[in-house]
């Protein structure tokens, strides 16, 4: 049985569609949801989220974010969530270099620091999840 | 009296004026659309986030987190939003009045933090002290270009600065209404008009206190987020009847001298009529 699946960052709806099965990046490990899961609240870790659909699955950048699982609708809310195929992987690997630069350079302003690492972090989960996707291709499952 | 030439070329100009002024109402008009777009779609996850804040504020108490606790004292900050460029009718004028009167009306230490370069310079020759500044958020805002000062208010005021922090900005209503407004941003005030989900107890993970932690600082972004996107609909409205008003304005002053050129051109006529009648008559 299909249950409701909506993804939202701050400036757009990303995804809303009925799924039958998700995986989603949890902060304490891969949390897979099912119909009728119990109600919760989770944060989520930057990562890869999963979805599949009358056998077809398809992917996303999470970064971060936190899930509400409701009896019938799951809501996932992330800071970006980018679909594997649209992610730009030559961007990535240049926010990748960049942020890794600025991490090499050494950087005494803490704000700046946090800001380069996540940096770095997204632009790892971004080329991570593309690179996936582009080895493996569309998935097709019975 | 001017001469015909003169007041052709005055037409001339101003129908030149009236091409740039109609453009502009054009383009701010579907600018107005992106802007309303991008309003709506931001609501979504801002209602989210106000749900889960609830369901947090069902479970927790009221103490849990720093920026919701109200500190003792301490200075007001006045987060005041403005555009960065002029020619949007009384936008600007409005938000900064209103921005000032709740200044005065307050006694106490108070500081702003100035969004949008007409709401800095005003309140730079008001005297009123600007701890920082910052600008170009652009007709597109995004919600990466908001981090640097959400962080930066939520530090302050995680540090003790400020006791607290209001944003101040013109609402939009319609496409004729933006009703300058202020609004509480820290200490967070959750549940006033958020309602979780009933009925359901949640299991949170890791735990209720560390989902609030995440929480809190994204909540901050997506309110000062949707204050300045609030701002980029008002703008465009205001600056589309401007443009409007400025474009009719100069249809009317066209026409009033289109007049006065068939006035001069008339006159000219008649008078060389009679110089070439009393010449005619003299030779006779």
């Amino acid at each position: 049985m299909p249950f409701r699946l909506e993804i939202v960052t701050p400036e757009k709806r990303a995804y809303a569609d009925d799924v039958d099965f998700a995986t989603l990046p949890g902060s304490e490990g891969e949390l897979g949801v099912l119909p009728h899961h119990a109600p919760l609240i989770s944060i989520l870790g930057a990562g890869e989220l999963r979805v599949r659909k009358g056998g077809v699955e398809e992917s996303f950048a999470i970064i971060g974010g936190f899930v509400q699982v409701l009896p019938d609708k799951v809501v996932v809310m992330a800071e970006t969530a980018d679909l594997a195929s649209e992610i730009d992987l030559e961007r990535a690997q240049e926010a990748r270099h960049s942020a890794e630069r600025a991490l090499e350079a050494g950087i005494v302003e803490p704000v700046d620091l946090a800001q380069a690492r996540a940096e770095l972090q997204a632009a790892l989960v971004r080329i991570r999840v593309a690179e996936r996707r582009h080895r493996e291709g569309p998935h097709r499952r019975g | 009296m001017a001469s015909q030439r003169d007041i052709r070329r005055r037409i001339g100009a101003v129908r030149n004026i009236k091409q740039i002024t109609r453009a502009m109402q054009f383009v701010a008009a579907s600018k107005l659309r992106r802007a309303q777009d991008a309003t709506l779609a931001a609501r979504p996850y801002a209602e989210k986030l106000d749900e889960v804040l609830a369901d947090l504020a069902a479970v927790l108490g009221d103490e849990h987190h720093p920026l919701l606790a109200r500190p003792e004292g301490g200075t007001r900050l006045l987060v005041v939003i403005t555009t960065d460029r002029g020619l949007a009718g009384p936008l600007n004028t409005n938000t900064i009045r209103f921005a000032l009167k709740e200044a005065a009306e307050f006694d106490g230490r108070l500081t702003t933090v100035t969004v949008g370069r007409k709401g800095r310079d005003a309140i730079r020759r008001t005297g009123i002290p600007i701890a920082a500044h910052f600008n170009g958020f652009g007709d597109k805002p995004s919600f990466a270009d908001v981090t640097p000062l959400s962080r930066l208010v939520s530090d302050d005021f995680l540090a003790g600065t400020y006791g607290q922090i209001d944003l101040i900005f013109p609402k939009f209503v319609s496409t004729l209404v933006q009703r300058p407004t202020a609004e509480q941003l820290l200490p967070i005030r959750p549940g006033e008009d958020a309602h979780g989900v009933p009925g359901h107890q949640f299991i949170f993970e890791p735990n209720p206190a560390a989902v609030l932690r995440q929480l809190l600082p994204r909540y901050v972004a997506t309110r000062i987020y949707q204050a300045i996107l609030e701002t980029t609909a008002s703008e465009m409205s205001s600056k589309m009847v401007a443009m409007k008003s400025a474009t009719e304005n100069a249809e009317e002053l066209i026409e009033d001298l289109t007049l006065s050129y068939n006035k001069v051109r008339q006159t000219n006529i008649t008078r060389e009529m009679i110089e070439i009648a009393s010449g005619a008559r003299a030779g006779r």
